[in-house]
């Protein structure tokens, strides 16, 4: 069952993944992007990590694409464009290099870890000790006592990133209008 | 593995379990479709009567069959797909909006005896809810569900390759990114009451005795009212519902983002609007309202009075949103955005922080008075910083106004021009 809905679940990100690479249009590679965080959405429940399912949804899903979107549509970037010109020289062979490169120290890291391909499940004893807790209320608990500070230094630091984006945007147009409020 | 709340998949699970879960999902997609039917037809007949006509009256008795009659009149006809268009997003974004509108309806509770028992019902010798699920994220669901159905109004109006469609999938879809603010916020303020994501503990929770025999404990009270308000007129800015249907204002932007669509694609989007006023309706129904919890009256199966309660409290949302559309002009735009981002955003946020500090006092064994006292002047304090800032932003807008800013010899732009008019009439106003 298990391995059933992983290789589904694969299956989608994998043809998402190529789709976002080799789309003409933007626009589609946008959505191909969709379809990628949507499939490793699935993958977080099937490894019983519905909150973060749901957030990857919510906030990938819901608001940064949308976001890649807007700034697709509104630039006016969102025509075919000829994938066999290269902007920057050199940029596919290295980018198959880095690729490759990072996909190894991955499973190197995995490796020498766990001493598994795939890393491994937890053991039913230690899953017994979160018995009766979500994993909803698990993290709340360790995000609010252990890293409490931690939690509320990202929180600052997402503010002052607010008001300074509006700030920027407001001496930059020169008039303040509707387009101010919107970021 | 998802539905794991639910005593129905705690057990080994076999064909019997298996034919429980098709039969809600047919029964959950069943009341759906129906309700969407009679909604269509209820509101253009009730719309008639607030109007001082008939609505509809040929098909069926009192034109009950409409609905039925209009999609198999959309199914016949010619399906077009402008020339310019982007024919696999045309194509694909109706569904966008459809699939969305349906998956929310699973996670509301629709029945279930929740005064006496727990909301489990026993049928075949098996215990369940009246829910197709339960997820362990409940109401989160719902807020993803409503992220992703922006996709599908922002979509058709893009691949429709028009300018119309463009300008009403662009309006529609920052109305509704700014206004899953607002209501996120208002959701935590009842994710804090219940203390659970969960639909089904939140109608549990509010299925207690409540207050003097009249009051019920539902969140509705218990949240204070504020947040069931911004939920409520969050939810119908984020329906695109009059009177925040800037999106498809006829008069600026012929249909919004479905102009170019006809056919049966027209039918999905049509069919997916109606369905999210139902599900909308629906959750409020569920998270303040106490959704099917009510008392058992007369007769032996009690879970039926839950259907019976849950489509009594839906209804009157029903109604209550037809009601509006035939009474309340449309917000202008800049309107809508103030009331979202000025408004609406800072009262949950506010609201909410009093909540917590009212929980917290309560947990901690504090003085409720003195915590309220001190919130209130946080609150006084936080709205004169406000609206300092608005008036200085105001200001600071000035100095670049009429004049400055480089646009002067800008004849051709509309846009930049009609601004600085517009606060020289405010300011003289």
């Amino acid at each position: 069952m298990e391995a059933a809905v992983f290789i589904a679940a694969a299956a989608v990100i994998l043809v998402g993944a190529v789709g976002v690479v080799g789309s003409r249009n933007p626009v589609h590679s946008a959505l191909f992007l969709i379809q990628t965080l949507l499939g490793a959405a699935v993958l977080f429940v099937l490894q019983d990590a519905h909150f973060l399912a749901a957030v990857q949804v919510v906030v990938y899903a819901g608001a940064i694409v949308i976001l890649f979107l807007f700034v697709i549509m509104l630039l006016g970037v969102d025509r075919a464009m000829r994938l066999d010109i290269e902007p920057i020289a050199g940029q596919r062979p290295l980018a198959v290099i880095v690729g490759v490169a990072l996909a190894a120290v991955l499973l190197t890291v995995t490796v020498v870890a766990t001493g598994e391909l795939t890393g491994v499940r937890r053991a039913a004893g230690e899953r017994a000790l979160d018995n009766g807790l979500s994993d909803v209320e698990r993290l709340g608990r360790v995000l609010f006592s252990q890293y409490a500070l931690a939690v509320q230094a990202t929180a600052v630091l997402l503010t002052i990133a607010v008001v300074g984006a509006v700030v920027l945007t407001r001496r930059h147009g020169g008039h303040s209008g509707p387009s101010g409020e919107e970021t | 593995m998802i539905l794991a709340a639910d005593p129905l998949l705690s057990g080994p699970v076999g064909l019997p379990e298996v034919l429980i879960v098709l039969l809600k999902v047919g029964a959950a997609f069943a009341f759906l479709l129906v309700s969407v039917m009679l909604m269509i037809w209820f509101e253009r007949k009730l719309l008639g009567g607030m109007h001082q006509r008939m609505g509809p009256t040929i098909a069926g008795p009192w034109g009950v069959l409409q609905t039925l009659a209009d999609g198999i009149k959309l199914f016949f006809k010619e399906d077009l797909i402008p020339d310019r268009s982007d024919r696999l997003v045309f194509k694909l974004a109706p569904y966008l909006s459809l699939v969305p509108a349906f998956l929310v309806f699973v996670i509301v509770p629709l029945g279930g005896d929740f005064a006496g028992g727990s909301g489990v019902v026993r049928w075949w010798g098996r215990d369940t809810y009246l829910q197709v699920a339960d997820p362990p994220v409940g109401v989160l669901l719902f807020l993803a569900m409503s992220s992703v159905a922006v996709y599908g109004v922002m979509l058709a109006g893009w691949s429709s390759g028009s300018k119309y469609p463009l300008l009403g999938s662009v309006r529609a879809s920052a109305q509704m990114v700014s206004y899953e603010a607002a209501l996120g916020l208002a959701v935590a303020a009842v994710v804090l009451m219940a203390g659970s994501l969960s639909t089904h503990d939140m109608v549990l929770a509010q299925a207690g005795p409540g207050y003097f025999g009249i009051i019920p404990s539902w969140n509705i009270v218990l949240t204070g009212f504020v947040p069931f308000v911004v939920f409520a007129v969050a939810g119908t800015a984020e329906l695109n519902r009059p009177p925040f249907d800037l999106v498809e204002a006829e008069q600026e932007l012929v249909g919004g983002f479905h102009t170019e669509y006809s056919s049966i694609r027209f039918a999905l989007f049509y069919l997916a609007e109606f369905m999210n006023t139902i599900t909308m309706s629906a959750v409020i129904v569920t998270l303040f309202l106490g959704g099917p919890s009510g008392p058992v009256l007369i007769g032996a199966i009690d879970w039926a009075w839950g259907v019976i309660w849950f489509s009594v409290k839906l209804f009157a949302f029903l109604f209550g949103f037809v009601w509006m559309r035939a009474t309340l002009p449309r917000f202008r735009y800049d309107q809508l955005m103030d009331l979202g981002w000025k408004l609406l955003i800072p009262l949950s946020l506010g609201w909410f922080l009093f909540l917590a500090a009212l929980e917290t006092g309560r947990d901690r064994g504090w003085n409720l008075a003195v915590v309220t006292v001190v919130t209130v002047a946080g609150f006084v304090l936080a709205g004169f910083l406000l609206a300092g800032a608005l008036a200085s932003a105001r200001r600071g807008g000035d100095r670049f106004g009429p004049g400055g800013g480089g646009d002067d010899g800008d004849d051709g732009d509309d846009g930049d021009d009609g601004e600085p008019r517009d606060r020289v009439l405010e300011e003289a106003g």
